[in-house]
């Protein structure tokens, strides 16, 4: 394990646990990152300013993490783009579908012990596994630049 | 406040290596040169979040609303699973998840912009699909069913 990095990890980690527990504190509200996007995108949605200041203060970490820590950016992708799109529709439409994605029910959910969340990232893991190996071994996709 | 927690979630992202899809795809590759480093993150996020919700939830309320949204649903569903297990696919897939891809967003590889702009397709497809089925619904006068089969 060449590229093992625990302490990044657990930094991270631990940047994104006290992330969720202030959005808690402040809003009440879970920081599951595909709910707060995919409630912007329906018109019945009323609490619209604390997801548009989350997903704003999201945006200004990309470019602050671009321009101070470059290094946590790929050059090119993991797959050709026809891959990279379907991928795109199946974490959309899958993350609106099952109510959550790593972050809502990764990390925001198995932290309150839901038993949804553990079984979605279960669910959710053992597929992403499944489609690394059909892509890597079996398929051998490559990555474009 | 939201925007300071937005702020912190995506930096946690960038130094943790959730926005390198090699190391995502690294991390799901059992069978291969498996890279465990992912595991840490999510170690590390829920041992301070565990901790922190119990805390925060001994309050009546937080600081800018009346109560906590928290979902309190504890059945499995077909849906829930099913969602769960597509999004894995693509994760696996494109080795982004809907967080990273948005903070990688300004980084301006092609790639990601295609990930998202497919992503809020996907996301926009879903809805559609839920409108149908409570449109189809109310037509056959079966309000209150919610036994239809999830069609895959």
């Amino acid at each position: 394990m060449h590229n093992f990095t625990p302490v990044p990890a657990l930094l991270g980690g631990i940047l994104i646990g006290l992330s969720a527990s202030l959005l808690l504190f402040s809003h009440g509200k879970i920081a599951g990152i595909s709910g707060i996007l995919g409630g912007l995108l329906s018109p019945q949605t009323s609490d619209r300013s604390y997801r548009l200041w989350f997903l704003a203060g999201l945006l200004v970490a990309g470019i602050g993490l671009r321009v101070l820590y470059p290094a946590a950016f790929a050059v090119g992708s993991v797959a050709p783009l026809g891959a990279v799109v379907a991928a795109g529709l199946l974490v959309g439409f899958g993350t609106r579908l099952g109510n959550g994605c790593t972050s809502g029910h990764g990390v925001c959910g198995i932290s309150r012990f839901s038993p949804r969340s553990l079984a979605a990232t279960v669910t959710f893991m053992a597929t992403g596994a499944a489609a690394v190996f059909v892509s890597r071994h079996v398929l051998h996709l490559g990555g474009g630049q | 406040m939201a925007m300071a927690s937005g702020l912190l979630f995506g930096v946690g992202l960038g130094v943790s290596g959730m926005t390198l899809p090699s190391k995502v795809v690294g991390f799901l590759d059992f069978t291969g040169a498996w890279d465990a480093s992912l595991a840490f993150v999510m170690i590390g996020a829920i041992a301070v979040h565990a901790l922190m919700y119990r805390l925060i939830r001994r309050r009546e309320a937080p600081l800018f609303d009346l109560r906590f949204h928290v979902p309190t649903r504890k059945d499995l569903d077909p849906r829930l699973l099913a969602g769960a297990a597509l999004f894995g696919v693509g994760w696996g897939l494109g080795g982004f998840c809907p967080g990273p891809a948005l903070v990688s967003l300004v980084s301006g590889g092609s790639a990601v912009v295609a990930f998202v702009a497919a992503m809020l397709g996907g996301m926009l497809l879903q809805q559609f699909v839920d409108q149908m089925k409570v449109r189809g619904e109310s037509h056959a006068g079966g309000g209150g069913s919610h036994t239809q089969p999830v069609t895959k």
